[in-house]
C-alpha cells in the first residue's frame, strides 16, 4: 500500500513542483528513488515531529503541498496540536502520512499500534481522512489530496487485499466503494483490513448469508448516503476496523444512522475493545488475538443475525 | 516616509492598554516589553504594504507569543492595515481579534498563535521556501523568553541552522519573567546565548527598548552568511507603566479605574 502511494506521489510529483515530502527520518528504501530524482521537493526533518509539522505548514503557506511521512503515531499524536492549530486552522494542503495503521508493526508494541489514530483525527476541524482499503486505493488517495484544498489524514496500512480497482474505475473522495453486492448485511470497512472482510464475506456466502462490503476510505466526509442505504437494504450494519471502536469509523457510521433516525435490525462494531494491546505479534496474529479476523467477524455476524 | 517608531510604540502602548482593559485580558507585561521591538520592526527594518498585505517579496513577521496579540493588533491598525476603531472589538462577544493573535479576518496578520512554540517552526518552513525559490524577504519571528521552554523550538533551531537558514531571524523578548515566577526561578535560560550559538545561529544581544540598537541590530542581518540569526533583546516586563514594570502581577492583571487612568497618564506624558 504504502509503495502504491508513494509510487503515485512521485509521477505527480515529477510533473508538480509544489509538491513536497518531509519526513521525520523515516522511509529508508521507500523514499528514496523520490529523494534523488526530486532533491528539491524532499526534506528529512530529522526526528522532530514537531518541527516537522509546523514546517510543513510554512512551507504551506508560501505555496507548497507538503506530505509529511513517518510511522504510526509519530506523525499524528506527537504533533497534534501543530496539526490543528497550525495546519487545519491555516487551512493549508498539508497532508499527514503515517504508514503502519493498526498493527502493521505489531511486533514493535503499543508505541507503534496506531489504534485510535481515526478516531483523534477525524475529530479535528477542516480535514479530510483517508484510510484506503487497497494498494489501487492508496496510489488514487496520491492525487486526491494534492487536488484537495486543506489539510489531509492519510493511514495506510502495511496488509492490503492487492488491487480491487476495476479498470476504468474512478476514485471519487467522499465515495464508499461497494466491493461485494449482498441483501442480508453490510460489513463497512477502512484500511487493509478490507483483506479479513472479504474473507469473512466468502464464509458467509458459502452459508448462503449474502454480505454487501463497503470500503470507506474516505472516513472523513464520509458517505453517509452508502451508509443509510446499507442500513434501509441490508437490515444488517457491522464495521471492521484496526482501531479502536471508540470513535472510529464505526462511530462515524453510528452517528450518520442514529442523527438519521435510520435504526437497522442490528449495529456492531468489530474493532478494538479493552485496554491497550500489549501482546505484541504479526498483523496476522494480533487480529486473530484481538478478535478482528475474518471468523471472529463471522462469528459476530452471525451472533448478530441470531439475536435479531 | 520616515516613521517615529518611539510615537509608534507609544501609541501602540496606549491602544494596547485601553484593549487589555476594555476586554479585561492579561497579559499587559508581556505586551508592553515587546512593543518597541515591533515598532522598529514595522516602522524601519520591515518591507510591508498594507494596501497589498500578501505582497509575494514582502518581509514575514510572525508573533510566536500569541498572548501578546493586542500589540500586533494595534501596530497592524497604526500602521493602516486595518481602521483603528476596530481594536475595540478586541477580546469582545463576536469579534475576530482574539486576545491571543488570529490571522482570520485581520489583514497582516501571517500567523495565528497561542500556544507556545509554534511560530518558529512555521518561520522556518517560510524561511525555507523562500530559499527554495530563491527570494529575498525574510522571515521574523518574535519569541517569549518562557516560550523556549518548548522542545519544539529547540528542533527548528537545530533544522534551520543545518539548512543555513540565514532569512530566518528569531527576537527573544528577554524581559526575565514568565508565567508564575522569573525565568531564573522556572527554568533558567542561561547560559542563553551560548545555547543559540551552540546550535549554530549568530547571537546579537542588546537592549530592546533601545530603538537605535534594535535598528541597527537589524540593518546588520544576517549577522553571519549562511547562519540563521537571533538577537536576545533584554528587555523589561510592562515597560513603559512604573507599576508595571518587572511585576508577575502584570502577565496577568488589568488595569481597570484608577489603575488605568494612572498608566494612561504615563504612557501620555512619556513623549
Amino acid at each position: 500500500m504504502r509503495d502504491h502511494f508513494i509510487a503515485g506521489l512521485t509521477k505527480l510529483a515529477e510533473q508538480d513542483g509544489r509538491i513536497m515530502i518531509v519526513t521525520g527520518d523515516l522511509g529508508f528504501g521507500v523514499l528514496t528513488n523520490f529523494a534523488d530524482q526530486l532533491p528539491n521537493q524532499f526534506i528529512n526533518a530529522g526526528v522532530a515531529e514537531q518541527n516537522m509539522t509546523g514546517m510543513a505548514t510554512g512551507l504551506a503557506l508560501e505555496g507548497r503541498v507538503v506530505f509529511t511521512y513517518s510511522i504510526g503515531n509519530f506523525s499524528t499524536l506527537r504533533c497534534l496540536e501543530q496539526i490543528r492549530n497550525d495546519a487545519c486552522y491555516h487551512g493549508v494542503n498539508v497532508n499527514v502520512v503515517s504508514i503502519g495503521g493498526g498493527f502493521s508493526y505489531g511486533a514493535l508494541g503499543i508505541s507503534h499500534h496506531a489504534t485510535e489514530d481515526l478516531a483523534i483525527m477525524r475529530a479535528l476541524p477542516d480535514i479530510t481522512v483517508l484510510s484506503p482499503s487497497c494498494d489501487w486505493e492508496a496510489e488514487q488517495c496520491a492525487r486526491t489530496l494534492v487536488d484537495t484544498p486543506g489539510v489531509g489524514y492519510l493511514r495506510l496500512d502495511k496488509s492490503s487485499p492487492g488491487n480491487t480497482g476495476r479498470s476504468s474505475e474512478v476514485f471519487e473522495l467522499g465515495k464508499a466503494r461497494t466491493l461485494s453486492e449482498g441483501s442480508d448485511v453490510t460489513l463497512l470497512t477502512a484500511g487493509g483490513i478490507l483483506e479479513e472482510v472479504l474473507a469473512a464475506a466468502k464464509i458467509l456466502g458459502e452459508r448462503e448469508i449474502h454480505a454487501r462490503v463497503l470500503s470507506m476510505h474516505t472516513v472523513k466526509p464520509l458517505d453517509g448516503n452508502a451508509v443509510l442505504k446499507a442500513a434501509r437494504e441490508t437490515g444488517g450494519i457491522v464495521t471492521v476496523e484496526e482501531h479502536t471502536v471508540s470513535g472510529g469509523l464505526g462511530g462515524a457510521v453510528a452517528e450518520v444512522l442514529l442523527e438519521e433516525g435510520v435504526m437497522p435490525r442490528f449495529f456492531h462494531r468489530v474493532g478494538l475493545r479493552a485496554g491497550f494491546s500489549s501482546i505484541v505479534g504479526s498483523q496476522k496474529y494480533l487480529r486473530k488475538r484481538y478478535g478482528l479476523d475474518a471468523e471472529t467477524i463471522v462469528k459476530q455476524v452471525l451472533s448478530c443475525m441470531s439475536r435479531r | 516616509m520616515t516613521v517615529d517608531t518611539c510615537d509608534l510604540a507609544r501609541r501602540v502602548r496606549i491602544h494596547a492598554l485601553r484593549m487589555t482593559s476594555l476586554g479585561g485580558s492579561s497579559h499587559i507585561g508581556s505586551i508592553f516589553s515587546m512593543v518597541d521591538i515591533i515598532a522598529v520592526l514595522y516602522g524601519k527594518v520591515m518591507n510591508i504594504n498594507p494596501n497589498d498585505p500578501k505582497m509575494p517579496i514582502r518581509d514575514r513577521f510572525i508573533l510566536s507569543k500569541g498572548h501578546a496579540g493586542a500589540g500586533v493588533y494595534a501596530t497592524l491598525a497604526e500602521c493602516g492595515f486595518f481602521d483603528i476603531s476596530r481594536l475595540s472589538e478586541h477580546y469582545q462577544d463576536g469579534s475576530d481579534l482574539s486576545g491571543h493573535v488570529s490571522h482570520k479576518g485581520i489583514p497582516g496578520v501571517e500567523l495565528s498563535t497561542g500556544s507556545l512554540g509554534h511560530g518558529l517552526p512555521v518561520g522556518t518552513g517560510m524561511a525555507l521556501a523562500a530559499k527554495l525559490d530563491k527570494a529575498e524577504h525574510r522571515v521574523f519571528v518574535v519569541l517569549s523568553d518562557g516560550e523556549c521552554d518548548e522542545g519544539a523550538n529547540w528542533e527548528s533551531i537545530m533544522f534551520s541552522a543545518h539548512h543555513k537558514l540565514d532569512n530566518l531571524v528569531a527576537i527573544v523578548d528577554y524581559n526575565k519573567i514568565q508565567s508564575l515566577a522569573t525565568v531564573e526561578e522556572t527554568l533558567s535560560l542561561e547560559p542563553f546565548t551560548s545555547k543559540w550559538e551552540a546550535f549554530g545561529w549568530s547571537v546579537r544581544e542588546i537592549d530592546g527598548h533601545d530603538h537605535d540598537a534594535i535598528e541597527n541590530a537589524c540593518k546588520a542581518l544576517p549577522f553571519v552568511t549562511g547562519k540563521p540569526s537571533c538577537i536576545i533583546a533584554h528587555t523589561t516586563k510592562g515597560k513603559g507603566v512604573s507599576f508595571m514594570e518587572d511585576t508577575v502581577l502584570w502577565h496577568y492583571r488589568s488595569a481597570q479605574g484608577t489603575e488605568y487612568e494612572a498608566a494612561l497618564a504615563e504612557l501620555e506624558t512619556n513623549v
